[in-house]
């Protein structure tokens, strides 16, 4: 008979280095959902400068979420030296854990070391050795900080959306300045059309009309107007705009006059739908 | 011993917001002159090596595993100068 992993056993690791600043609301998001987040510091996984009770392995979890933030001071690129750091010595393991389904969540910091690890875009393997996409400076060379208006356009690949239904609109904040995801200039048209087959696409930057418009509804120029993408399973997925930010509903700007007929923030879906996943596969 | 000097610039048709802006900035102090900026990147190495073939295929490794992003990235490496075997710089 095979074995079901209760909600409330479900271990997340949420990874942090210096500069790291989103860990708290992301490990809470984990939290009151009745699930088990643990802040995980890097160096605990390299086994580097930590007592032996410090150490930890990935395997030790069923989820791994990478927070947002500025990690290593976003030097060289956002995002470049956290993932060049993780694969240092975790690379196989990575891709063994993603290899059996287990869920990784980037969010913006995060989703920009998902780029630079070459785990997204993930259309035809695992990891890439090189990046193959990037999250560029955004067109307005701002830092864009403001509720943004996502529409959800994934069929059910994606294993953090699966209870959001499709075309649904959701309001997340944004806040970065390195947003606008570009893929190969000679092969973008090709990486789309590919990642719209595979059912990578997850969200995309909206108008209140549901229109794909252009800034400011689009905070940072990105292709397609993609704010969130998964790799062809569907276990590995980063987005720009922050979930964990409106987790209640009196997190979102205009609640007082919507009225809070709902305590359910318009990003807490995205924790449900993975809690319900791994009950579900493991 | 090597010193090496790494130029990262941006591929042909990836936008500058950076030297857009600058651009602008200029123009309201007057420079209406400028018509082009462009950023570059330069990371400057001193790299304990004998070889320099050794070191010109190890910065290039760098450059392709952290240093650029091949979506949008270019870079030149050039060699500063080379010191005397052994020399301290």
């Amino acid at each position: 008979m095979k074995k079901t992993v209760k909600k409330e056993d479900i271990k997340i690791a949420i990874l942090r280095i210096e500069g790291t600043n989103c860990e708290q609301e992301s490990y809470d998001a984990f939290k009151r959902l009745g699930a088990q987040p643990e802040f995980v510091h890097l160096k605990q996984l390299l086994n580097i400068d930590c007592k032996k009770n410090e150490r930890r392995d990935i395997f030790q979890y069923q989820c791994i979420m990478i927070p947002g933030g500025f990690s290593a001071g976003d030097y060289i690129r956002a995002g470049a030296i956290f993932a060049a750091r993780i694969k240092s010595k975790l690379q196989k393991k990575l891709i063994e854990f993603v290899k059996q389904e287990y869920p990784i969540l980037g969010i913006c910091n995060g989703f920009q070391v998902l780029i630079e690890l070459g785990l997204l875009p993930g259309i035809d393997e695992i990891m890439s050795p090189v990046p193959k996409a990037c999250l560029n400076i955004n067109d307005s060379n701002r830092f864009e900080c403001r509720p943004t208006l996502l529409k959800h356009e994934n069929k059910g690949k994606c294993v953090f959306t699966s209870m959001i239904p499709k075309n649904d609109i959701r309001l997340i904040p944004s806040a970065h300045a390195e947003g606008k995801l570009l893929f190969p200039l000679d092969k973008q048209i090709e990486y789309i059309e590919r990642m719209e087959e595979n059912d990578q696409i997850v969200f995309k930057y909206v108008d209140p009309n549901g229109n794909y418009a252009g800034y400011p509804w689009n905070p940072n120029g990105s292709i397609s107007n993609i704010a969130g993408i998964c790799n062809y399973i569907g276990n590995v997925f980063g987005m720009m705009p922050h979930p964990e930010r409106s987790f209640y509903k009196y997190q979102h700007p205009e609640w007082t006059k919507e009225g809070l007929n709902s305590n359910i923030g318009d990003g807490q879906a995205v924790f449900t739908s993975v809690l319900k996943y791994i009950c579900r596969r493991f | 011993m090597f010193e090496v000097q790494i130029k990262i610039g941006l591929k042909k048709g990836i936008s500058d917001p950076e030297g857009a802006n600058t651009l602008k900035a200029l123009h309201l102090l007057g420079f209406n002159t400028v018509k082009e900026v462009k950023t570059i990147r330069i990371i400057d190495l001193i790299i304990d090596e004998k070889n320099r073939d050794t070191v010109k295929k190890k910065v290039d490794e760098m450059c392709q595993r952290l240093l650029t992003n091949p979506v949008i990235h270019t870079y030149e490496i050039n060699f500063k100068e080379q010191q005397d075997k052994g020399k301290m710089i």
